[in-house]
């Protein structure tokens, strides 16, 4: 029977059991990036014991911008420091989870940690794939990078996480502090309707509200959001002194920017006030003068005057090219690998043992190209100075310029 | 009052948009009965030729009638390669090809534009608002909404008054009989096709300063097109357009009114909609 | 060859179980395999069969009866979560969180039908998304119970039977999926060879005709949805339970598409065709991902766009129109010559 059937679908399934075999092999000898020793050769001669960084981010779908500015800010550290840590080559191993799905990161994690044996875990742009992998650290006792995602609890999932990024409500409080201290008595608050929008949301409104402010209505976008103009409208009927925004970093931004100024909110009287999603980086340009004056809050500005910022957007540039300014991913990228090698250097040679990794991490303190951070020794969470910014145009381009700032910012969500 | 003449605006000029980019598929689906999901990547392709005609200096108005006739060819030369062929396949087939087509759409632009989002440059007569009835209303929603006015004129004189559009019509209502009587039939899809995606790349320049564009444009707005098409009937473009209206100004007007309710107003009216209308407002049995 | 893309009902498909048989317990054999000789790659192959399941559940609706729908993740959503709740409440034994969950997909899959088995093209295909769409924003709306977008995490699966652990290698997960798609492809192929099963298709080649000979039509679309519904809760709660976390994105169109393409790919109503589609689409996902993490879609979009041109019917079906030409040869070799 088998003879009948030919040779047709015997081909197909050897076909098949072929491929998953050889990609089997493929994938344990392409799938490490050596990173090369580009500066001078000061380094002594590279000991047998790599350290392995397993990188887990989207490069695909909607959220690819996310994974090209993480990826270039490791880059970008790496080139400059010469791809090694104290004479140990770094592998980086970079896995793409495609945007949300919580699922495949947490299969790509397991491959990273069981085959590919990598010393940390990192990365984690979103916040379902970094609460999907959380327990996946605690099991294999690897230390987990945050280097990006920003909700609160994400630290709390695991005793192995650790995070260099941000938490929402941390650059969202010291917003509506400068509020009130400004004289803005009503505020209107527009968030995007999903579970970062709500957290900030909650924590506009309970620090505005506990200094005597007012959050007149509370409105929440859908999430992809085409068109802004009716809730700018509905803002302009309430006649609120200025409006609260929280919307994800990128098109919703630019969007809500473009409605804003054709239907002239500013001119109505109402300022904008937002945590520096609005204004991020790569998206700032192409909002032009619509966004000009706006306020925002964050941990992160290109236009941040330091000589770390400097290095950091050099060397940035020289591993991305021009095309992407980098943005408080890429150095949620540069610091989360910074870390990772200042918790190698304090370690010493040998096998990177995870308990003793996070010990290390717990107090860390790094020079970071946006200013100073610490990791928090309790929550393993980023304690940093949150800056307030107004947008202004330098020559051609548009920058977030800080003119304010509030020192050693816990994250109040915890 | 003022306001609710301004939410009217509004929802009309985002309808408009809708229409732009819809018709090309309502053209395609509906007359050449081909399930045609890269109609969004051909609207990408459009927005992303503006831009960069526009960073060579070449002033946005300029660019439409070249994004438009690119994009028309493009979509000749695939109607030749591809559709031709795709045309007496199953739907299953055609979704799967077009659904391939747009992934590798979205990576290629990802990987020659990068993937933020594109700056345009609108000409300044376009920027800003125009004071009417007391209502300030953008001028580049008015500047859309006239176009769209123009186009569907001109479509329907196209349509109805033109030889070629009798044609159409002949070969959609009997192919065979059609070619029995001399009509050259492919050439006729051919160019319906181009036409269709002429019109898709237009609007997809045009959407830039509204909708905004990065490579997964040819995905998210996908939707959305559909949903206009089957709501207002494939092929009809009286269809299309009151379709695109209605549910641009119900989008809207729902944001404005009832915003708590948010997403499910869009839904709630595409299930409703669809089960009163099942070959949709205009549409025909196929 | 139908419209709708899926092979007309011949007189040798009857025989489907004979004639299969030997490929049959070769695939499911191969699956066997792949726990001894993939250790490292469990994980993949356990998602692969998840995806295949789901794909599997969409066919019921699809290949047999002829229902293009882009909402099925719906239900898929609704069995992850309801085997997220009740695990996160304390109650973590895998298999009654699979049975909740079917019943509850299977419920939800039953009130929707009515929505459904009205109409036609693409005014279905778009009730059905709209469908899949409003679930969802239900899902993100009621965070305190689902997690909104955030997820819901917290989720222990107990040991199974009170002895296997369901650890980080993903042995455990890998045979109780396996078993579980086993016993629910078992579950199909009796619906399909039923009275059941014909009807559907009869439905699907020509429902006017069906209505004149009196077959119950409307009744059977609610039924072979219902069943679809509970099927997919199925691959949705062993997700849930595999992953120990639910995503909002179990109920969204990405899911939901994907699907569509996978079964697309391997062949639909053709009983395997999703597990050979979810199989080859993942697979060839992952070996693009290696070349180059950033545009692996460029790739994976050009290789879909050459099976759907060159291979009618998926791969199922290429494979079984190049196995009838080679029949066919075959039988002319055989026969006697003219004038002989």
């Amino acid at each position: 029977m088998i003879a009948k059937f030919g040779s047709s679908w015997l081909s197909v399934w050897l076909l098949l059991l072929g491929a998953v075999l050889s990609s089997c092999r493929s994938s344990d000898a392409g799938k490490t990036e050596a990173e090369p020793a580009s500066g001078p050769s000061s380094a002594p001669a590279a000991t047998s014991d790599a350290i392995k960084v397993g990188l887990i981010v989207p490069f695909s779908g909607p959220f690819a911008s996310l994974g090209a500015q993480i990826e270039g800010g490791v880059k970008a550290y790496l080139d400059t420091h010469g791809g090694a840590i104290d004479g140990r080559k770094v592998e980086l191993l970079v896995r793409d989870t495609t945007g949300l799905a919580p699922d495949v990161a947490k299969r790509l994690a397991q491959g990273l940690i069981v085959r590919d044996q990598v010393d940390f875990i990192a990365g984690f742009a979103l916040t379902p794939n970094a609460m999907a992998v959380a327990p996946l650290a605690t099991e294999a006792k690897k230390p987990m990078v945050i280097m990006n995602a920003a909700t609160s609890s994400i630290t709390t999932k695991s005793p192995y996480v650790v995070r260099v990024s941000l938490t929402l409500p941390q650059v969202t409080a010291p917003l509506a502090t400068w509020a009130l201290k400004n004289g803005i008595r009503n505020v209107y608050s527009l968030v995007s309707d999903y579970a970062p929008g709500a957290d900030a949301e909650a924590q506009f409104k309970k620090t505005f509200e506990a200094g005597g402010g007012k959050v007149v209505a509370a409105d929440k976008v859908p999430v992809n959001n085409p068109d802004f103009a009716p809730f700018i409208q509905r803002i302009k009927d309430a006649k609120p002194e200025a409006v609260f925004v929280f919307v994800p970093a990128g098109t919703q931004g630019i969007a809500f920017m473009k409605a804003a100024r054709e239907r002239g909110l500013t001119e109505a009287g109402i300022r904008i006030i937002a945590t520096g999603d609005l204004t991020e980086d790569q998206q700032i340009d192409p909002m032009g003068d619509s966004a000009l004056g706006v306020v925002t809050t964050h941990h992160y500005s290109a236009a941040h005057a330091s000589p770390e910022n400097e290095a950091f957007k050099a060397a940035f540039a020289k591993v991305a090219g021009t095309q992407l300014r980098p943005n408080f991913m890429a150095v949620g990228g540069y610091d989360g690998m910074a870390a990772i090698a200042a918790v190698v250097h304090r370690l010493g040679p040998g096998k990177i043992d995870g308990d003793k990794a996070i010990e290390a991490f717990k107090g860390l303190e790094l020079s970071s190209p946006r200013g100073p951070i610490r990791i928090d020794p309790e929550t393993r969470d980023v304690i940093q100075t949150v800056y307030v910014r107004k947008v202004e145009k330098r020559g051609d381009n548009y920058y977030n310029v800080e003119f304010e700032e509030y020192p050693a910012q816990k994250d109040p969500g915890k | 009052m003022a306001s609710f003449f301004g939410i009217v605006f509004d929802g009309v000029a985002y309808g408009s948009l809708l229409f732009l980019i819809s018709i090309g598929l309502s053209v395609t689906m509906g007359l050449m009965n081909i399930v045609n999901l890269a109609h969004g990547a051909f609207a990408m392709f459009g927005g992303y030729l503006s831009v960069w005609l526009g960073a060579r200096g070449v002033p946005f108005l300029a660019t439409l009638p070249v994004c438009f006739v690119a994009l028309g060819l493009a979509g000749a030369a695939c109607e030749r390669l591809f559709y031709q062929r795709l045309r007496r396949r199953s739907q299953l087939d055609q979704v799967l090809f077009t659904i391939g087509f747009t992934f590798a759409a979205v990576a290629a632009a990802t990987f020659v534009w990068g993937p933020a989002e594109q700056r345009v440059d609108l000409p300044a007569a376009l920027r800003g608002q125009v004071q009417l009835f007391g209502v300030g209303l953008g001028a580049y929603r008015l500047f859309l909404i006239a176009l769209v006015a123009v186009l569907s004129a001109g479509l329907v004189a196209l349509v109805e008054k033109t030889t070629f559009g009798a044609r159409v019509r002949a070969a959609v209502d009997d192919e065979h009989v059609s070619a029995g009587l001399g009509i050259p039939v492919e050439r006729v899809f051919c160019l319906t096709f181009a036409f269709g995606s002429g019109l898709a790349g237009l609007g997809g320049a045009l959407c830039i300063d509204v909708l905004g564009l990065e490579p997964t444009f040819a995905l998210k707005y996908l939707v959305y097109f559909l949903l206009v098409v089957s709501v207002g009937g494939a092929g009809s473009l009286a269809g299309t357009a009151v379709a695109s209206i209605v549910l641009g100004l119900f989008d809207v007007a729902g944001k404005y009114y009832v915003p708590e309710v948010g997403a499910f107003i869009i839904y709630g009216l595409m299930i409703v909609l669809l089960l009163v209308f099942p070959a949709g407002l205009y549409g025909r049995r196929t | 060859m139908s419209s709708s893309g899926v092979p007309p009902i011949a007189p040798r498909e009857l025989g489907l179980d004979e004639r299969f048989g030997r490929l049959e317990i070769g695939f499911w054999l191969l699956a066997v395999a792949a726990f001894f000789a993939l250790p490292g790659y469990l994980v993949l192959a356990s998602q692969v069969l998840i995806a295949g399941l789901f794909a599997l559940s969409l066919d019921l609706i699809l290949g047999y009866a002829g229902i293009v729908s882009l909402g099925h993740a719906a239900f898929f959503g609704v069995g992850a979560y309801v085997a997220g709740l009740l695990s996160v409440r304390g109650h973590g034994e895998a298999l009654s969180g699979l049975l909740a969950a079917a019943a509850a997909a299977g419920a939800v899959g039953f009130c929707t039908s009515f929505l459904i088995v009205g109409g036609h093209g693409l005014t279905r295909l778009m009730v059905t998304l709209a469908v899949g769409l409003s679930l969802h924003e239900a899902a993100n709306q009621a965070s305190s119970i689902t997690g909104g977008s955030d997820g819901l995490s917290g989720m222990e699966t107990s040991d199974l039977f009170g002895l296997f652990a369901f650890d980080m290698l993903g042995k455990t997960a890998y045979l109780y999926v396996l078993a579980v798609c086993f016993a629910s492809f078992l579950l199909v192929r009796r619906a399909v060879h039923s009275p059941f099963g014909l009807s559907l298709r009869g439905i699907r080649e020509n429902e006017r005709r069906m209505h004149a000979i009196g077959a119950p039509v409307r009744r059977r679309l609610i039924e072979v949805y219902t069943l679809a519904a509970a099927l997919a809760g199925v691959a949705g709660a062993l997700s849930a339970q595999t992953t120990e976390f639910v995503g909002i994105e179990a109920l969204g169109f990405d899911r939901s598409a994907g699907a569509l393409v996978m079964l697309v790919l391997g062949g639909a109503g053709r009983a395997y065709g999703a597990f050979v589609g979810s199989c080859l689409f993942m697979l060839l996902q992952t070996i693009f991902a290696d070349i180059h993490p950033a545009y692996w879609q460029f790739w994976m979009g050009c290789a879909v766009m050459l099976i759907a041109f060159f291979a009618r019917g998926g791969i199922l079906g290429y494979a079984s129109a190049v196995f009838e030409r080679l029949a066919i040869v075959r039988r002319g070799r055989a026969a006697p010559r003219p004038g002989t």
